[in-house]
């Protein structure tokens, strides 16, 4: 036990010595904390480049007014005023855009033009597409001269927003995002994926090394075999454990500190609107009611929130579960191959086998997010093979106790199996130089006795 | 008295016999000779003794007892095919196997100080193994072996990779070793230094033993009726019926005679028979080299074998 414990010392401190791990660690939490806020601060900044846009019909008087200002775009309508005369000056009157509307409009729907200097946005287009449709939409209503006609248009607006409620077993019913648990999902997946691949190939590598170097002779005159193979996998686990600590701490801190700086941020300027009557009524708690109100820090703090809403409580031990199993199964796979082998190159072969479910996992945990409850996903999910990757890519969308338990107890036989068999193959195939291996090789060292 | 022996270890891999009833006989505080062609079975037999691999059959003993795994504390082992960790820092490395062959971090320092200044291999501590050319990569391993201050030390071919300067100071430190108290083996294929060192050897070819015993007792078993006369002045003897002359040099106003006898002459009639040439300084047995015997013993055993199959 005590050589065990010197064998993961060296494989452990060797590893988190080294640069390459110390950049990963870092980097790697501003990376994944820029998947909750950047989409958040998308959202919420939108008037960070406001946009003034010159409206120009030609002739008519349609669509004064038609376009509402919003968010991102105020719309200043020109009377009398050619497009040939303001557009090539336009920019140095201060807008970012001319808005062109041809008086065909209403039969030919490509006869508005947005000319800027800039690719316009995404929603500035939807925004007038939207509004121009309705207005269009509008006249050509008017000219069945219905009567009443607004009064009917304002009764029938309807505005529809669906809600996915989720409703389990007891009863109790549970708001869901499910972009935010399709992002997490997707994530999750992959990140298992990644860490598996990694730091099995970590193992196989070192493996590689050892017999390379013939470094192996020498430890094995004082050590099993078995315990050095055991000691290489924990140590590499370790490793992977601190990163994802790491990773986690990291991450949290990093969401932590957004958060509290964008709050801040808004509140500060309210403050300076508000500080006036604040120094007056000198009532902070008032204050604060009045500061949570900005609506812009609320669709922030609400789209993190969402996004951050999940059952962490579950979600992160399965994960760390799932790292551990899966890691240890296909790191032993990997120790077996790197036993096997002369060289890098030769691992070829091999690979293949332990590839295939590692990737054919990952094609299902990516399936997963669009279906769930798919069948294909409940049985990938029970396969020990690529249950790690599509198990916790099914986790945001709530996975019956059952199945997680059913799904861990394979998991673990496997993991024994595949270390038992690891083991033997490993045993011979550290010692054996020169020979190329083959499958029918290997199958005989399954069978020495010692 | 009899520190390691094994008794008729046989050991098979799939296709071939590596080991056949091989049994040898290490005394205490020797140097005992492990010799035999590539692929004799040497290696099979070093992994034996080291329990990386076990025998199928036969019996391996230290002290008299049967081989435990606490033992690898009392052996050391320098394999012929050695490396060490390349990105590895020499100190931190030499400190690992140490720990791994169950001493603790400060008593591996303290003895890791001593010998890097014996060696003086001080400076070389905090280099990465990577940086040291073959033969000071041969000296940390060198250390590493004798760390532990084993019983037992088993050498791989401890001499290559290493200038003539540094193969002479491992060979005086494997002599030391010896008189301090350590039973060597010694596997190599330069019979010049088996001729130096060892007290003992087995020979083993395609799994068998073919030749064991004392250098000294096989080299005269093995002398085949040859003798060397040095005699003052520069003689020049002819042969008889007794006797005929092989090769006759002058040096430094002596002559170095080699004479072949046929079987059972007495010797004394022959230093009669060269003292009417001249003045004998000196008469001695011509011991073949163990460089002849060796090959001399492997090829008559192949050619035996061809004439059995």
């Amino acid at each position: 036990m005590n050589k065990i414990s010197v064998i993961i010392k060296r494989e452990y401190t060797t590893r988190v010595k080294k640069k390459s791990f110390i950049i990963m660690t870092l980097l790697t939490p501003v990376l994944m904390a820029s998947m909750f806020i950047i989409p958040a601060l998308v959202m919420s900044n939108k008037d960070r480049d406001f946009k003034k846009i010159a409206v120009v019909e030609d002739g008519t008087d349609l669509f004064r007014g038609a376009i509402p200002n919003f968010a991102e775009a105020e719309f200043v309508y020109l009377k009398d005023v050619k497009i040939n005369d303001i557009k090539n000056t336009f920019e140095s009157a201060g807008y970012y855009g001319v808005l062109y509307i041809s008086s065909e409009v209403i039969e030919t729907p490509n006869a508005v033009q947005l000319i800027s200097r800039k690719q316009p946005p995404m929603s500035l287009l939807e925004h007038i597409n939207s509004s121009l449709e309705k207005e269009v939409e509008k006249q050509k209503m008017l000219a069945y001269n219905i009567k009443d006609l607004d009064q009917i248009l304002k009764s029938i607006h309807t505005n529809v927003s669906v809600q996915t409620i989720k409703i389990d077993e007891t009863g109790k019913t549970k708001q869901t995002s499910t972009g935010a648990s399709m992002v997490l999902a997707y994530f999750s997946g992959f990140l298992m994926y990644m860490l598996v691949f990694m730091f099995g190939a970590q193992v196989m590598r070192g493996v590689i090394e050892e017999k390379t170097s013939r470094v192996v002779e020498v430890i094995v005159s004082s050590v099993k075999p078995f315990q050095l193979m055991v000691g290489k996998i924990v140590g590499i686990a370790l490793v992977g454990l601190t990163q994802f600590a790491v990773w986690v701490m990291l991450t949290g801190a990093i969401v932590t500190v957004a958060k509290v700086n964008f709050s801040t941020k808004n509140t500060a300027t309210h403050i300076e609107t508000t500080s006036q009557s604040l120094i007056q009524s000198n009532n902070v708690a008032q204050a604060g009611q009045t500061v949570q109100a900005t609506p812009q820090e609320n669709e922030f703090m609400k789209g993190l929130d969402k996004a951050l809403d999940q059952n962490w409580a579950l979600i992160i031990p399965v994960f760390i579960f799932y790292f551990l199993t899966g890691y240890l199964l296909y790191a032993s796979l990997f120790a077996a191959v790197g036993s096997a082998v002369d060289s890098e190159t030769d691992t070829q072969q091999f690979m293949l086998p332990i590839t295939i479910p590692i990737i054919l996992g990952l094609v299902v945990a990516m399936g997963t997010m669009e279906n769930p409850e798919s069948s294909i996903s409940f049985w990938f999910s029970l396969i020990p093979l690529t249950s790690p990757i599509v198990m916790v890519a099914r986790m945001p969308f709530d996975v019956p106790g059952w199945q997680i338990a059913l799904s861990m107890l394979l998991m673990l036989a496997t993991v024994w199996g595949a270390i038992w068999m690891a083991a033997r193959i490993y045993r011979t195939g550290i010692l054996m130089y020169g020979k190329k291996s083959s499958y029918g090789e290997i199958w005989k060292w399954l069978k020495y006795k010692e | 008295m009899v520190l390691f022996e094994t008794k008729e270890v046989t050991k098979k891999y799939a296709t071939q016999l590596a080991l056949d009833r091989v049994s040898i006989s290490v005394p205490e505080q020797s140097i005992f000779g492990l010799l035999g062609p590539n692929g004799a079975g040497k290696t099979t037999l070093i992994r034996i003794i080291n329990q990386i691999t076990g025998p199928d059959s036969g019996e391996v003993l230290l002290n008299g007892r049967k081989l435990k795994s606490e033992d690898v504390y009392h052996i050391g082992y320098l394999p012929e095919e050695r490396g060490l960790y390349k990105k590895m820092k020499v100190g931190d490395q030499a400190l690992y196997l140490a720990q791994l062959k169950g001493l603790t971090k400060a008593e591996a320092m303290r003895r890791l100080k001593y010998w890097f200044k014996k060696l003086e291999i001080v400076d070389w501590w905090d280099k990465k193994v990577e940086e040291l050319s073959k033969g000071m990569q041969q000296k940390v391993q060198f250390v590493t072996t004798v760390l532990h201050e084993p019983k037992l030390l088993i050498f791989d071919e401890p001499f290559t990779g290493f200038d003539p300067l540094n193969a002479n100071t491992i060979k005086n430190e494997i002599l030391f070793l010896r008189e301090k108290g350590a039973t060597i083996i010694f596997s190599t294929h330069n019979m010049s230094s088996v001729e130096e060192l060892c007290d003992n050897i087995t020979l083993i070819d395609h799994g068998h033993t073919i030749l064991d015993g004392s250098l000294e007792k096989i080299r005269h078993d093995w002398a085949a009726n040859e003798y060397l006369v040095t005699m003052a002045g520069e003689v020049k003897p002819e042969g008889n019926n007794h006797f005929s002359v092989l090769s006759t040099e002058f040096e430094g106003g002596k002559s170095n005679i080699r004479l072949k006898t046929d079987s059972g002459d007495d010797t004394n009639e022959i230093i009669r028979m060269m003292a009417g040439y001249g003045k004998v300084i000196s008469f001695n047995p011509a011991l073949p080299s163990m460089n002849e015997i060796f090959i001399r013993v492997v090829e008559s055993q192949n050619s035996n074998q061809a004439s059995n199959n």
